[in-house]
């Protein structure tokens, strides 16, 4: 069974349809990418799946571990195990990050019925995780994101995910505003998490991080549909000759 | 609207889980307010002859005012008049005359405490706080007074202390906060009733947190309590008060009074958790907390530190300050006021430099939900002769839904130009995107608001006794039930 099944997604923001008929199936174990130009739909397409209520769905469905994903709030989704690494990660003052990320593990372990973590269960792991991400254990101590720079913001995010272990993980444009050495890390997090059950849907502008994540596949969106899917060939040529190419209906100006 | 909205507003309606009722006996004057309304008063409680005098003054004071001038209208919070003479000023439990033990305590009163989470039976109580307990007019239990006698503290009930330390009572009753200070104080010092007095002598450490409790539960009457705490020099004392009142339609008034007296080297340091019967969420009934706190730092080295959490009542009108006389004293407030439904708090502190070197920290967290209206009002004033005072105030406001306000309304009066003084604020929204990256990791919506005003009150809950802080977060939790919307 597949474990994403998107058919003729349409969704709205403020009144503006951004999403205007996307399908898409993800198997268990594999890697897709979206990738598009600006305003193409590719973060709505993320909010959507992780349920942001803002966004409205005005047609379509998505099957996600055969459930009707498009039904769930977004808590429930996160405990189902759909798990979105944020494009602008929010900072909240006053709130530690690691007391943070143990209430949220155990958000997720009381839904699915299991013991809650105490903090010597959540500790090692916790610190076991820093180290991959090569993140400053100090920066732990702090809250939430706050005084974070961009780029320990995103590596944040890859802890955080290293951490939940979701089913099904979608990047936001998580190479964007990464230096290199930042991109790999951040890499390095992704691929040690990648395995036969897990999915991953990477959204990004540039192939750039493709480099280091290979996809199984490579879709691209345009003004809210996917006009080409491929493998991660698609992106190389992408990178050539630029997202107009890749529409076939479109005449560049 | 979005959902997230909904769930605020959800969140933020839950109800008063204080409200009942305790059926007893009471033995109350009739309504009113006049000279022999203060003669009864004082003669039930058997007082001297000074004591009434005082009164009779304050009460001369205040009729003045009424007539003149009528209550004060300069607070940003609105409500109907006030019929002063439809209040009873005394109510009392009808029980047997001395309480020595607990065993001439009405036994439903002891059932209302422990209904409240304050038992008051020592054994019982957890180790380290001594409790006062006062029931509409009058004090009904202090415990542990035996073993901080043992210390030279004084622990004892307001009207206990005019009986057994006239002298200590007549030599700081009114000396911070006098008669003529405000229309409250003024109708407080006509009206008092009970309330708790404590002195720590020279060079002790009061050895436990004292507390006193605070619960009105007659229909109809005013609580006017009054509070006197005096630290000798070099001495330490915690002093934490939290209150509660029964659900009723009509508004109540609650005039207290708080003076602190701080000597040589001496810190005192007062916690309250108010919690007064808000109303119902359109704003019927509650609490009118109208109170003056102040606390008077008159040694050097001395130190006066306020820590509120303000959640409950209709209308909550305090200013909890320091006058910082003593050379090198220090003046502190922290505060967390959370006003929801249609509750209205204008709240803050003054910080009165007079001596060299004094310093004052202000911390203020203001949360308003549903309807609320939230306002910060502090002064901070600089005397001519207080060279090298420093003050710093940081104002935060936190909004929940887009019905609620915050205001701010902060006074710096500078006259003395080596002063150094630093004003912060900030207003923030609880932002449809925090909340939804908190759900998006598995919380739950109203997790996800209590996380976020935790977080927000943090550094005023770090100033609370630890057990008082868990006790504040959780309070702050249910009194926003409701308020995601």
């Amino acid at each position: 069974m597949s474990l994403l099944e998107i058919k003729n997604l349409h969704a709205s923001v403020d009144g503006h349809e951004i999403l205007k008929g996307v399908d898409l199936t993800m198997n268990p174990g594999e890697v897709h990418s979206i990738m598009g130009p600006n305003g193409s739909g590719k973060s709505t397409l993320a909010a959507v799946l992780a349920r942001r209520e803002s966004f409205e769905v005005t047609a379509g469905e998505a099957l996600y571990d055969g459930k009707d994903l498009l039904a769930m709030k977004p808590e429930d989704a996160a405990c189902e195990g759909v798990f979105l690494a944020f494009q602008y990660p929010v900072e909240i003052p006053g709130i530690g990050n690691a007391y943070f990320l143990r209430s949220a593990m155990n958000a997720i372990r009381k839904y699915r019925g299991q013991d809650e973590l105490d903090a010597m269960d959540f500790l090692p792991l916790f610190r076991e995780k820093v180290k991959l991400l090569e993140m400053d254990g100090a920066l732990m101590n702090r809250s939430l994101n706050e005084g974070f720079s961009g780029g320990e913001k995103k590596r944040n995010e890859i802890l955080q995910m290293a951490m939940l272990q979701p089913k099904l993980a979608i990047l936001d444009e998580t190479d964007s505003g990464l230096d290199i050495d930042a991109l790999r890390i951040v890499a390095q997090g992704v691929n040690a998490l990648r395995s036969p059950e897990r999915s991953f849907l990477v959204i990004t502008h540039y192939q750039r991080l493709l480099n280091y994540i290979t996809p199984h596949f490579v879709h691209v969106l345009v003004d809210g549909k996917i006009v080409r899917s491929g493998g991660p060939e698609l992106a190389l040529e992408l990178e050539e000759k630029g997202y107009g190419w890749a529409e076939p209906d479109q005449v560049p100006a | 609207m979005s959902a997230s909205v909904e769930t605020i507003r959800e969140l933020a309606q839950q109800e008063y889980k204080w409200g009942f009722v305790t059926k007893i006996d009471e033995d109350r004057v009739p309504k009113g307010l006049n000279e022999a309304i203060v003669r009864l008063i004082s003669e039930r409680k058997g007082e001297p002859e000074w004591m009434l005098d005082w009164r009779l003054k304050a009460l001369r004071h205040w009729m003045s005012v009424e007539r003149e001038q009528g209550e004060p209208e300069w607070a940003n919070v609105k409500y109907g008049p006030i019929d002063y003479q439809d209040i009873v000023y005394y109510s009392a439990p009808k029980q047997r005359p001395v309480v020595d033990s607990l065993d001439a305590i009405d036994p439903e009163i002891l059932r209302t405490y422990e209904k409240l989470g304050i038992p008051l039976e020592e054994q019982k109580r957890l180790a380290g706080v001594a409790v006062d307990a006062v029931f509409d007019s009058v004090s009904v239990a202090t415990t542990f007074k035996g073993k901080l006698a043992e210390m030279g503290v004084i622990f004892c009930s307001f009207s206990d202390a005019v009986k057994n330390h006239p002298d200590l009572v007549k030599k700081y009753l009114g000396t911070v906060v006098p008669h003529t200070d405000n229309f409250f104080a003024a109708l407080n010092a006509a009206v008092f009733t009970d309330g708790s007095f404590v002195y720590v002598p020279k060079g002790v450490r009061c050895p436990m947190e004292l507390s006193t409790y605070f619960r009105i539960n007659a229909a109809e009457t005013g609580q006017f309590e009054r509070t006197l705490i005096v630290a000798d020099e070099g001495a330490y004392v915690s002093y934490l008060e939290g209150c509660t009142a029964p659900i009723r339609d009509e508004n109540q008034l609650h005039a207290a009074v708080v003076e602190l007296v701080a000597l040589d080297n001496a810190t005192i340091k007062y916690s309250t958790v108010q919690n007064w019967y808000p109303g119902d969420k359109e704003g019927r009934g509650g609490i009118y907390n109208f109170v003056t706190k102040r606390g008077k730092c008159l040694g050097v080295n001395s130190k006066i530190s306020w820590t509120q959490v303000e959640t409950g009542s209709a209308i909550t009108w305090k200013y909890p300050g320091c006058i910082l006389q003593g050379d090198n004293s220090v003046g502190e407030f922290y505060s967390v006021a959370l006003t929801n439904n249609r509750q209205q708090a204008d709240t803050g502190t003054k910080m009165i430099h007079i001596g060299k070197n004094t310093r004052s920290t202000i911390v203020s967290k203001g949360i308003s939900a549903g309807y609320g209206q939230n306002t910060y009002r502090g002064q901070v004033k600089i005397m001519k002769g207080a060279t090298g005072a420093r003050n710093y105030t940081q104002c935060d406001s936190l909004l929940i839904g887009d019905r609620c306000g915050a205001h701010t309304f902060p006074y710096i009066d500078v006259r003395n130009s080596t002063a150094r003084m630093e004003h912060e604020a900030s207003t923030s929204k609880i932002g449809e995107n925090q909340l939804f990256y908190l759900r998006q990791r598995g919380l739950k919506t109203e997790d996800a608001v209590s996380m976020i005003v935790n977080g927000f009150c943090k550094t005023v809950f770090r100033e609370l006794p630890m057990e008082f802080a868990v006790e504040a977060q959780k309070l702050l939790g249910v009194s926003l039930e409701g308020s995601v919307g």
